[in-house]
C-alpha cells in the first residue's frame, strides 16, 4: 500500500507529516511512500532528499491524493481535501472532532477511514503516537524561547563588571507537557521558575523539573487528574477566586508569565486578567500558549503579539510548533510512524484495522462509513487513580497551643509521679535500712542518675568507643581486688591476684583500643 | 595513709569517669575525654594502693604489669572488625573479677566473724577492719549485696563467653535453646534464689558455690538463646551488667567509687540497650528471651524478580548520578569491604559527587559497629549519618548502594503488617531513583524474612562478595 503527505494547505503551517527519516521507517513496515512536491520544503526537507529517502515525489496535490491508500497530514483536512476522499482510503491527521463535526459529517459520507492523531487515548502503550503531548513540548520550549526574544534582559542572574543582573522569575500556569516542558526550558536559562497547577499531585513533577510549586491552600483543592485522563477539569468558583487572589499576588513580581491552562472540550479558562497585567512590570511578557482557545489572558488576541498600555507584551501565537517546523515535524512523523507500526502488525505493507485494540478504536473518527466518534471509554485507565491520602488535619494555633500544653502538662505529671515513686522508693528503704547502708545507697542512686543524664548526650556514632571506654572503667573492681589481697588466707591472696590480673587486661586493652577507635575518627 | 586522702582522690577520679562519658558526645571531644578516663583510672588504682589496699604492694604492680602486657598486645592486634568480639570477652573477665572479689568478702566475712573481740579491734587496715566493724544487721545487708553482685557477675561471665563464641564465629549464630526453654532459665533463677536464702540462713560457702553454678547455667542459656542479629542488645546488656555487678561488690565493700562507675557503666548500657531495642521497634524482654515475637497473620508474598546487574552496569550509573548514599551493614563486616568503600567514596567525591553514608542503629553487631569500621578506613565521620537524619534525604537521590544489609532497609516493616518486623524503623532505600544491593547470593538475611526491595523495579542485585564486587566495581570507574 501506499503512504502519501500532501502539503500543508493551512495558512502559515510549516510541518509537514513525513520526513526523509519516517518514511524510511514506513517503506521497512511493507508500504511505499509519497510526497507532493515541496511538501517539506517549509521544515527543512527537499524534495532531494526524500528521493533519496526512496520516496516518490508527486507532483501534484490532486495526484497524490489519487495515488496514496493512506494518506498523512498534519492540519484538519479543509473541505476541498475531503472531497478527495474516496472510499477506504485512510487519512491519518489531526482533527479535532468534537469541534469539526460538518468535517466528521462529510468525511464519512465520502466513506474513508479517519484516525484523529488528537483522539489518541493517553494510556503508556500510546505514548509514542501522542502526538498532542509531543507539539506541546515543543510549543512550552518555544513559549520560552519566544518570551526572551521579547524580554529585554538575561534569564539568569550575573554580577559582572559591569553590574549586576538580577535572575528573571518566570510564571508557568499549568503544568501539563507544555508546561513542564516551560519549566524545564526556563530553569536551563537560569531564570527562577514558579509553577502552578490545579491538581496537587503535579507538585512532585513541577519540583522534579526544577521549579517551585505555588501551593495554593484550599480545602477541596484536591483535583484527582485520574479521573479525567491526566487532564485538569473546570474548578469551583471558589477555587477560581482564591487562585486569581494568589496570581494578583504574584503579578508584580513576575517578568515572564506562560499560560498552558486548557480544559478538554471547553474554551480556555481566564486566569491572567486585565489587572494582573496591568500590575506587572512594563517591558513583562506574557506567552499565552491558549491563544487558540480564546487565551487564559484577558488581552490575548489570537496569531498576534500586542502591547497593552503598560508596556507588557502579550504573545498569542498559535503556532508555536509550526514555527519549530524541522523539530516538530521530525516528531509529527514518528508519531505517525509508531501509529502505522500499530496499524501494520504485520509488517506486510497491509492495514489491520483493528478496532479491539483500545488506542487504534479511540483514534479512529470514522469507519467503513459510520462514525465512530466519540469511542467507548478505554479498558485500561490512563493513570491508576491515587489512593486518596487522609491529610493530617492542620492545628489552629489554639489547638496547637493545646496540645503542647497538654503534652508539657503530661510530662509533668510523668516526671513527678516518677519522683514522687523513686523518693517514697528510697524512703521505705532508709526506713529499715542502717545509716551506713544509706550513705552508700545515696551515692548509688545519684551514680545511675548522672549516668542516664550523661549517657543520653553520647552521639550515636560514638557507641563503640563508649562501650569500650565503659568496659574498660567497670575494671574499678580493681579496687575490691586490691583492698583483698593483703588478707591472711591464700585463698583469698589467690582469688584477689586473679581478679586484679584480669581487670588489668580489661582496663589496658579497654583504654588502649578505644583510644585507637577515636584516633580514626577523622573529619573531612 | 589515712583515709581522707582517698575519698578525695576518690572524687577526683569519679568527677573524671563522669567528663570522659560525657565527652563522648562529640568526636572531637571524645579524643580528650578518653585520657580523663585514663587518668581517673590512675588516680582510683594508686589512691587504692597507698590507702586501704593492704600489703602485697609489688605484687599487685607485678600483675597490673603483666594484665597491661597482654591488654596492650590484645588491643594493638586486633581488627576493627574483630570489635565486638573484643568487647564481649573482656566484660566476661570483669564479669569473673566480680565473681572472685565477691567470694573473697564472704570469706572474709566469715574469718572476721569467727574472731574474737580483741582480733577484730586489732584489725586496722583493709577490708577486713570494714566488715570487723559492721553490725549483725550490717553484716547481712552485706551479704544480700555479695550475693546480687556474684550473680551479676556469673551471668555476665557466661554470657560474655557465649556471645564472644557468637561473634567470633565459634559458635553456632542461630538461636539455640536446651530442651525446657523458659522453664529452665525460670527454674534456674528460683533455685538461685532458694540457695540466695540458704545461703542468708548460714548455708556457708557451699550455698553461695552453687548459686554462682547456676547464675553460671543461666547466663551460658540465656545468650544461647539470642541470635547473632540481636547481638547488638546482648553485648550493651552484658555492658550494663557488669557495672552493676561492681556497683554491688562496691556495697559490699563500702567502696564509693566502685558504687559510682558501677552506676555509670550500669546505666551506659541499659541506656544503649535500650535504644538498640527501640531502633528494631521491639521489647527489651523479647529480645532477651530470643526469636522474634509471633505475627499476626501469614506474610505478604512477595512478587516479581531479583534482576542482576554487572560491574559495568554499576559503574555507568555511578558515573550519572549526583548524588549517592551508601548503606553498610554487618556484610560489609564479613567481606573487610570498608577499605573498598573508602576509596570508593574518594573516587566520588573527586568527581564533585555527594556522597553520604546512612547508618541504622542496629547495622553491625555493636552499637556503632559501622561507624567504627568506616572511621578505620579514614571515611571522615561528617559523612557518615544516622537514620533520622538522612531518611528524609532518599527521594532526592540518585543511587543507593547498598552493601550487606538486609533487614535495616526492607520495606515490608513499613508496609506488611504481618511481617516479622512490622513497625521497626527501616533505611527508606527504596525511595531513591536507584538501589544497588551488593549482596553475596539470593538468601534471606539473618531474620530469615524474605525482602520485597529486591523485587522492586529500581533494584539491581550486584551479586558477590561485597569487597570483590567493590574492587570490579572501581576498575571500572577507573
Amino acid at each position: 500500500m501506499k503512504i502519501g503527505a500532501p502539503n500543508e494547505i493551512f495558512e502559515g503551517e510549516a510541518r509537514v507529516a513525513m520526513t526523509p527519516d519516517s518514511a524510511l521507517q514506513l517503506q521497512k513496515l511493507g508500504y511505499s511512500c509519497l510526497i507532493e512536491t515541496g511538501a517539506g520544503e517549509k521544515a527543512g526537507f527537499s524534495d532531494s532528499a526524500y528521493q533519496k529517502a526512496g520516496v516518490e515525489v508527486v507532483h501534484s496535490a490532486a495526484a497524490l491524493w489519487q495515488a496514496a491508500d493512506i494518506v498523512v497530514k498534519v492540519r484538519e483536512p479543509s473541505e476541498a481535501e475531503a472531497d478527495n476522499l474516496r472510499k477506504g482510503q485512510t487519512l491519518i491527521s489531526f482533527f479535532w472532532p468534537a469541534q469539526n463535526e460538518a468535517l466528521l459529517q462529510r468525511c464519512k459520507d465520502r466513506g474513508a477511514n479517519v484516525l484523529a492523531m488528537d483522539m489518541v487515548p493517553r494510556i503508556s502503550r500510546a505514548q509514542k503516537m501522542d502526538a498532542l503531548s509531543s507539539m506541546a513540548n515543543i510549543a512550552g520550549y518555544r513559549a520560552v524561547i519566544e518570551a526572551g526574544n521579547n524580554f529585554g534582559r538575561f534569564f539568569t542572574g550575573q554580577v559582572t563588571a559591569a553590574g549586576k543582573v538580577p535572575p528573571a522569575k518566570v510564571l508557568i500556569v499549568g503544568a501539563g507537557v507544555a508546561g513542564l516542558a516551560a519549566i524545564g526550558t526556563a530553569t536551563s536559562l537560569g531564570a527562577i521558575v514558579y509553577a502552578f497547577d490545579v491538581r496537587p499531585e503535579v507538585a512532585e513533577q513541577i519540583e522534579s523539573m526544577g521549579a517551585e510549586f505555588v501551593y495554593l491552600d484550599f480545602e477541596d483543592a484536591t483535583q484527582d487528574g485520574a479521573a479525567t485522563g491526566g487532564y485538569a477539569a473546570p474548578s469551583s468558583p471558589e477555587f477560581r477566586e482564591k487562585q486569581l487572589e494568589k496570581f494578583r499576588e504574584l503579578a508584580p513580581d513576575m517578568d515572564i508569565v506562560i499560560t498552558t491552562a486548557l480544559i478538554p472540550g471547553r474554551p480556555a479558562p481566564k486566569l491572567w486578567t486585565e489587572d494582573m497585567v496591568a500590575a506587572m512590570k512594563p517591558g513583562s511578557v506574557v506567552i499565552d500558549l491558549a491563544a487558540e482557545k480564546g487565551g487564559n489572558c484577558d488581552l490575548t488576541v489570537a496569531d498576534k503579539k500586542i502591547v497593552s498600555g503598560n508596556g507588557v507584551t502579550i504573545v498569542g501565537y498559535t503556532d508555536f510548533p509550526s514555527r519549530m517546523a524541522t523539530q516538530s515535524s521530525t516528531l509529527y512523523s514518528n508519531n505517525i510512524r509508531h501509529m502505522m507500526t500499530d496499524l501494520t502488525p504485520g509488517k506486510d505493507g497491509k492495514v489491520v484495522h483493528n478496532m479491539e485494540d483500545d488506542v487504534i478504536r479511540g483514534a479512529t473518527v470514522t469507519y467503513e462509513g459510520e462514525i465512530t466518534f466519540p469511542p467507548p471509554p478505554p479498558k485500561v485507565k490512563a493513570i491508576a487513580a491515587a489512593p486518596r491520602k487522609e491529610k493530617p488535619k492542620e492545628l489552629t494555633p489554639e489547638e496547637k497551643r493545646a496540645k503542647e500544653v497538654a503534652a508539657f502538662r503530661k510530662q509533668t505529671l510523668t516526671q513527678v509521679g516518677l519522683l514522687a515513686g523513686g523518693g517514697a522508693l528510697l524512703l521505705a528503704v532508709g526506713l529499715v535500712a542502717p545509716a551506713s547502708f544509706m550513705q552508700h545507697f545515696i551515692v548509688f542512686v545519684l551514680a545511675v542518675f548522672v549516668g542516664f543524664q550523661v549517657i543520653w548526650n553520647v552521639s550515636h556514632s560514638l557507641h563503640t568507643p563508649l562501650m569500650a571506654i565503659t568496659n574498660a572503667i567497670s575494671s574499678i573492681i580493681i579496687l575490691g581486688a586490691l583492698m583483698q589481697i593483703g588478707s591472711g588466707s591464700v585463698l583469698v591472696i589467690l582469688l584477689s591476684v586473679l581478679a586484679i590480673f584480669m581487670a588489668s587486661i580489661n582496663i589496658f586493652g579497654g583504654f588502649l583500643v578505644t583510644r585507637r577507635m577515636l584516633a580514626m575518627f577523622q573529619k573531612s | 595513709m589515712d583515709f581522707g586522702f582517698t575519698t578525695a582522690a576518690y572524687v577526683v577520679a569519679a568527677v573524671l569517669f563522669i567528663l570522659a562519658l560525657g565527652g563522648l558526645s562529640g568526636q572531637e571531644s571524645a579524643k580528650r575525654a578518653i585520657w580523663y578516663g585514663i587518668v581517673g583510672m590512675a588516680i582510683a588504682v594508686v589512691s587504692t594502693l597507698v590507702g586501704p589496699g593492704q600489703g602485697l604492694w609489688l605484687m599487685s604492680l607485678i600483675l597490673i604489669a603483666g594484665g597491661a602486657a597482654i591488654g596492650y598486645q590484645l588491643a594493638t592486634r586486633v581488627q576493627m572488625t574483630q570489635m565486638p568480639e573484643l568487647v564481649a570477652i573482656m566484660h566476661s573477665l570483669v564479669g569473673l573479677a566480680a565473681v572472685f572479689v565477691g567470694f573473697n568478702a564472704d570469706f572474709e566475712t566469715t574469718r572476721v566473724l569467727a574472731m574474737t573481740e580483741e582480733g577484730r579491734a586489732a584489725l586496722v587496715n583493709g577490708f577486713a577492719a570494714i566488715v570487723a566493724k559492721k553490725t549483725p544487721v550490717e553484716i547481712n545487708i552485706l551479704r544480700v549485696e555479695l550475693v546480687l553482685g556474684i550473680w551479676i557477675g556469673a551471668v555476665t561471665f557466661t554470657g560474655s563467653v557465649v556471645a564472644y563464641g557468637k561473634l567470633a564465629g565459634k559458635v553456632n549464630t542461630a538461636a539455640k535453646k536446651l530442651p525446657g526453654g523458659h522453664l529452665l532459665n525460670a527454674t534456674a533463677a528460683i533455685l538461685s534464689v532458694v540457695t540466695a536464702v540458704w545461703y542468708f540462713q548460714g548455708g556457708g560457702f557451699l550455698a553461695l558455690f552453687l548459686m554462682t553454678l547456676l547464675a553460671l547455667f543461666i547466663g551460658y542459656h540465656l545468650i544461647m538463646g539470642i541470635g547473632g542479629a540481636d547481638m547488638p542488645v546482648v553485648v550493651s546488656m552484658l555492658n550494663s551488667y557488669s557495672g552493676w555487678a561492681a556497683a554491688a561488690i562496691g556495697f559490699s565493700l563500702g567502696n564509693d567509687l566502685l558504687i559510682v562507675v558501677g552506676a555509670l557503666v550500669g546505666s551506659s548500657g541499659a541506656i544503649l540497650s535500650y535504644i538498640m531495642c527501640r531502633a528494631m521497634n521491639r521489647h527489651f524482654v523479647s529480645v532477651i528471651l530470643g526469636g522474634f515475637g509471633g505475627t499476626g497473620g501469614p506474610a505478604a508474598a512477595v512478587e516479581g524478580e531479583m534482576i542482576a546487574i554487572d560491574a559495568e552496569g554499576v559503574a555507568a550509573a555511578l558515573d550519572d548520578a549526583d548524588s549517592v548514599i551508601i548503606v553498610p551493614g554487618y556484610g560489609m563486616a564479613v567481606a573487610q569491604a570498608q577499605n573498598a568503600v573508602s576509596v570508593l567514596t574518594e573516587h566520588l567525591r573527586k568527581q564533585g559527587k555527594t556522597v553520604r553514608f546512612a547508618i541504622h542503629p542496629v547495622a553491625g553487631r555493636l552499637p556503632g559497629h559501622m561507624n567504627v569500621l568506616l572511621a578505620e578506613a579514614k571515611v571522615p565521620y561528617d559523612i557518615v549519618l544516622e537514620m533520622d537524619e538522612i531518611n528524609e534525604d532518599f527521594p532526592s537521590t540518585d543511587v543507593v548502594i547498598v552493601i550487606g544489609s538486609n533487614d535495616i532497609v526492607n520495606p515490608a516493616a513499613q508496609d506488611d503488617p504481618n511481617s516479622p518486623i512490622a513497625g521497626m524503623p527501616v533505611l527508606e532505600v527504596w525511595k531513591a531513583k536507584q538501589v544497588f544491593v551488593s549482596k553475596r547470593g539470593q538468601g534471606t538475611g539473618y531474620s530469615g524474612i524474605e525482602n520485597p526491595l529486591f523485587y522492586k523495579e529500581n533494584t539491581r542485585m550486584f551479586y558477590g562478595d561485597a569487597k570483590d564486587s567493590l574492587d570490579k566495581l572501581l576498575a571500572q570507574l577507573r
